[in-house]
């Protein structure tokens, strides 16, 4: 009896998972992971570890370099530059998660009604994506934008416009992966077992679906980085006293013509180390993922 | 009786359409063993999958002991379905890798409520089964990548056996084996056929397998109403999609060997 319940018993917990990963992790990720979980809990506490209130006007320290008092500089009308970065990341970071969870909502709703309801209402939801695909999505990005700012608020119309126009790759993904884990052999023998269709997409469908979902919505996290900061830069996204991470870079390029470099240089940089240490585990995810999916497909 | 009649079924492929089965009747009774042989992709396992009602075909009609089957798949009811249990040609790709192999022999009982896994006459069951097809306790507990491919095939024939079916399709059972598991594979089958009146197809495309353990042996391209295409025709098929291929190769080089 022993053996038949030891092969009832449930597999390690989440946490235990995470962290054996964790240990295999090579050291690039490592730094990685370290780097972004110290800008996120950065950010997090922005409000408590940053000194000085991110809107006080100091007309006293206008434009001064990074010193002691202030590491990072101050910015043309005196506030400290290091407290609006930290804010920056902060909302930054929030609103592309955001954002990107409405994007990943979009698609992934988009591909599991195509792949489920198959037949003419696939052809027309499929048509549909490429029509959207096929659009530049920046410019769509803008146009959303302006329709919506109005009634939606800068917060409210940029995740709109990041959700509403990153959605056809993963919608694609979701409905090729629907179909194909379909047809997979081990799928049709839980089938001929009896399996029910809840049971199918409780067991088989949405443990296939959500590695990919949760890949795409990482790898969608650093394009709504980005695309915040070029809509704030641009004046069509938060209200220009709102620390985000566009904003700020804005305010810098004034400044660069006064010789204030720095105030375009933290803020970037933030930038920089945000996208490429979530993309950089993105991608490490990715390629150590798919082997996997891949062994089940192949071996 | 499980009866197959005038089945067809084609896929959509990128360079059009397949006819994998056309027009194809079988009838196999309990009790019998029945061999299909074939060549390669000449449509067995696409005929194997829709008499055990996983796969709609495009034509023609299923009956199972005088119940005609009308809708395919999850929408069959699963009693019905419990009836036709087909083994699959590749073990290691019809058994989900997220489970163990005991969990994976228990599934169809556990999925379709007859028993739950706490169960007592769960774990009795699963020794029982395991014995049968030959698969020792310890092997339980591993994943499937952690057992060999023979014992993962032991494994689905204790997965199909487990809820009882009356008939039983077994696809290229020992394609992947050497001979001695495939002989005794066959063995443990012989044996629960006898005792269980079970309807066994046993597809192959080895002849010589199908006439020695079968009392009758079924030519897939002898099913079709219409005749189906024949060894030389597949043959010259073969050699001219390998033709087409390497001047596509061909043609591939010398356009990048062109000069811009
Ligand atoms: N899912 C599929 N999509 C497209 N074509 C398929 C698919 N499955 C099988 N076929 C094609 O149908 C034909 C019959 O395949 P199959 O039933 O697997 O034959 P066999 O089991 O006799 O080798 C082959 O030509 C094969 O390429
Ligand atoms: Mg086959």
């Amino acid at each position: 009896m022993s053996a038949a319940g030891a092969a009832l018993r449930l597999r390690g917990g989440l946490t235990q998972r995470l962290v054996e990963t964790a240990r295999r992790w090579p050291t690039y990720m490592r730094v990685a992971a370290g780097v972004l979980a110290l800008l996120v809990v950065a950010g997090l506490l922005a409000n408590v570890v940053a000194p000085l209130d991110d809107t006080a006007v100091d007309l006293d320290h206008v434009l001064e370099g990074p010193t002691a008092a202030h590491p990072m500089g101050t910015d043309e009308v005196g506030r400290d530059l290091l407290t609006r970065v930290l804010h920056g990341v902060r909302i930054s970071l929030v609103i592309a998660v955001l954002a990107s969870l409405a994007a990943v909502a979009v698609g992934a709703l988009v591909g599991v009604l195509a792949g489920t309801l198959g037949g003419r209402a696939d052809a027309v939801l499929m048509r549909m994506t490429d029509v959207f695909a096929s659009q530049n999505h920046f410019l769509f990005g803008v146009l959303l934008l302006v329709l919506f700012r109005p009634v939606l608020g800068g917060t409210g119309a940029i995740m709109l416009a990041i959700g509403f126009t990153h959605w056809p790759s993963l919608a694609r993904i979701v409905r090729g992966e629907l179909l194909s884990v379909r047809e997979r052999p081990f799928v049709l023998a839980a089938i001929g077992g009896g399996a029910s269709r809840h049971r199918l997409a409780r067991r088989h469908y949405l443990p296939h679906l959500l590695p990919a979902v949760g890949l795409a919505f990482v790898l969608t996290v650093p394009h709504a980085v980005f695309h915040e900061s070029a809509y704030s830069f641009l004046g069509l996204g938060l209200e220009p006293h709102q620390a985000s991470l566009g904003n700020i870079l804005a305010d810098g390029q004034r400044s660069l013509l006064a010789g204030g470099w720095w105030i375009a240089l933290f803020p970037g940089l933030a930038l920089l180390a945000i996208a490429m240490t979530i993309g950089t585990i993105a991608e490490y995810w990715r390629e150590h993922l798919h082997p996997r999916w891949r062994s089940e497909l192949e071996l | 009786m499980l009866r197959a009649e005038r089945i067809s079924k084609s896929y959509r492929a990128s360079g059009g359409h397949v006819v994998a089965v056309d027009g194809a009747s079988l009838q196999l009774e309990r009790g019998q063993r029945l061999g299909l042989v074939g060549p390669s992709g000449s449509g067995k396992s696409t005929l194997a999958q829709v008499m055990a009602m996983l796969l709609a075909p495009d034509d023609g009609s299923l009956t199972v002991d005088g119940d005609r089957i009308d809708v395919w798949g999850v929408h069959c009811r699963c009693e019905l379905r419990h009836r036709v249990q087909l083994v699959f040609q590749s073990p290691r790709m019809a058994v989900d890798p997220r489970l163990r192999v005991g969990e994976a022999i228990l599934e169809p009982l556990v999925a379709s409520r007859l028993l739950a896994a706490r169960d007592a006459e769960c774990a009795v069951l699963l020794h029982d089964w395991a014995t049968r097809v030959g698969l020792t306790y310890d092997l339980l507990e591993r994943f499937p990548h952690e057992v060999s491919e023979g014992q993962l095939q032991r494994a689905c024939l204790a997965r199909a056996l487990i809820v009882a079916p009356r008939y039983l399709i077994c696809d290229e059972l020992s394609s992947m084996l050497d001979v001695s598991t495939q002989a005794a594979l066959l063995e443990a089958i012989a044996a629960i056929q006898a005792e269980q009146e079970l309807g066994v197809l046993l597809i192959t495309h080895d002849r010589v397998l199908a006439d020695t353990w079968c009392g009758e042996v079924a030519d897939i391209r002898e099913l079709a109403a219409r005749s189906g295409e024949g060894e030389a025709d597949a043959t010259q098929r073969h050699a001219s999609a390998r033709a087409a291929a390497l001047s596509a190769l061909v043609r591939g080089r010398q356009r990048r060997a062109m000069p811009p």
